[in-house]
């Protein structure tokens, strides 16, 4: 039986009803047409999924739509300017061919956004060891890790 | 994933009335294992009573020689809380090799040890230190609350509230993980405390235990030379596809020593 929700999603408010079993990356995909947040797999491992919950980066296909009650959500979306330009990390991403198919990209970059809050100069070997929940099929890290080091320090400017 | 019902609890009386009334009703916390288990059809309960939101299971204090941790307390906040840092630095390491960044960011202690994974680190923290686990109805000592693989000493509707870890002159943690999961193939937490040394082992069998040889050893002297060679039953251990039980038990005498060269390195 659907139960009412209400949270607040890229800094606006949404009251929808769901399953209580909805999970939280479905209901952004399915019920709000966030379909940047990617489904990479069905056990918890590959970061795809990542958003930030109240500002911390979680997996949102371990996560229930209802735990996230009066919760803010951030999303891929959420991250980018109004005027249509890109985040810094996106744009490092960009910049140094931190993807090949992007499958894994907005996972990589919402975890990459929260480390960079919390450490706001990672080196490599951190960014690496931030980076143990997010998998990429494609490009071997190397510029991943490039990029997040960039990105790190543009969002400092 | 099956149908459920989902409650909020507004505090811990709340909670248990909840559970009393459901007929197959389970707490959720960070629910890191919990929706996965679901997701599988694994695990499938009636209800669901979230404590998130109850306010008297946050926060970290030490108080009377002991760190305090409130069940609702994530992961990534005991690894980066300074007083954790300062009183037990090995349960701040430990705290912080737990599953990855997002798992850390909303996995609890009181989940965690209330689910006793037989390859959690926790649990190992709680046994080594001599912990003691409180819940709604009463205190339970370490040594009494692990009671087998996935199994405690918690009785239906009985909530974790906290975990009250004494502060030993020195301890470490250190672990072997497997490389997908994270979880430990073998983890080893020694505490040297004026009493004695005590050791907790996880990962290695049917639920994190102690050894008596590895802990009168240390206690005798405290150093990696005095464990060296020392290793546990293999039959105390399990093989799987990740591991045998002979790697498990060689990985266990290793990451003790391991475990004692980082206490030495803390203090
Ligand atoms: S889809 Fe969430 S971790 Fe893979
Ligand atoms: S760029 Fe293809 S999965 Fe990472």
């Amino acid at each position: 039986m659907a139960v009412p929700l209400s949270l607040n999603i890229n800094g606006e408010v949404r009251a929808v009803d769901v399953e209580p079993r909805t999970l939280l990356v479905d209901f952004l995909r399915d019920a709000l047409g966030l379909t940047g947040t990617h489904i990479g797999c069905d056990t918890a491992q590959c970061g795809a999924c990542t958003v930030l919950l109240d500002g911390h980066a979680v997996k949102s296909c371990n996560v229930l739509a209802v735990q996230a009650a009066g919760a803010e959500v951030t999303t891929i979306e959420g991250v980018t300017p109004a005027d249509g330009s890109l985040h810094p990390m996106q744009a490092a991403f960009r910049d140094h061919h931190g993807l090949q198919c992007g499958f894994c990209t907005p996972g990589m970059v919402m975890s990459a956004i929260d480390l960079v809050r919390n450490n706001p100069t990672p080196n490599r070997e951190e960014i690496r060891e931030a980076l143990d929940g997010n998998l990429c099929r494609c490009t071997g890290y190397h510029n991943i890790v490039t990029a997040i080091e960039a990105g790190a320090r543009t969002m400092q400017r | 994933m099956y149908e459920f019902a989902f409650h909020r609890a507004a505090d811990l009386d709340a909670a248990a009335s909840l559970l009393a009334n459901a007929d197959d009703g389970r707490v959720i916390a960070g629910g890191q294992t919990l929706v996965a288990a679901m997701k599988l059809r694994l695990s499938a309960p009636s209800d669901l009573v979230d404590i998130s939101g109850i306010a008297s299971l946050a926060g970290i204090r030490v108080e009377r020689g002991a760190v305090v941790i409130g069940a609702m307390t994530t992961h990534a906040a005991v690894a980066a809380s300074a007083d954790v840092i300062r009183a037990i630095p090995a349960l701040a390491d430990l705290a912080g090799t737990i599953g990855d960044r997002m798992v850390r960011n909303r996995g609890t202690i009181g989940g965690s040890v209330a689910n006793n994974d037989p390859a959690a680190d926790y649990p190992a923290a709680v046994l080594a230190l001599g912990a003691t686990v409180i819940t709604t109805q009463r205190s339970i000592t370490a040594d009494d609350f692990f009671t087998g693989m996935y199994e405690t000493a918690l009785e239906p509707g009985e909530i974790i509230t906290a975990v009250s870890f004494p502060i030993p002159r020195r301890a470490g943690y250190a672990k072997f993980p497997n490389p997908a999961s994270r979880y430990a193939l073998a983890g080893v937490f020694v505490a040297d405390f004026e009493t004695g040394v005590r050791i907790g082992i996880t990962g290695g069998g049917g639920g994190v235990f102690r050894d008596a040889a590895f802990e009168e050893a240390l206690t005798r002297n405290f150093s990696p030379a005095a464990i060296e060679g020392l290793s546990v039953y293999v039959e105390s251990l399990s093989g799987d596809l990740h591991a045998s039980a002979e790697y498990r038990a060689h990985l266990v005498g290793v990451m003790a020593k391991r475990a004692v060269t980082a206490a030495l390195a803390d203090r």
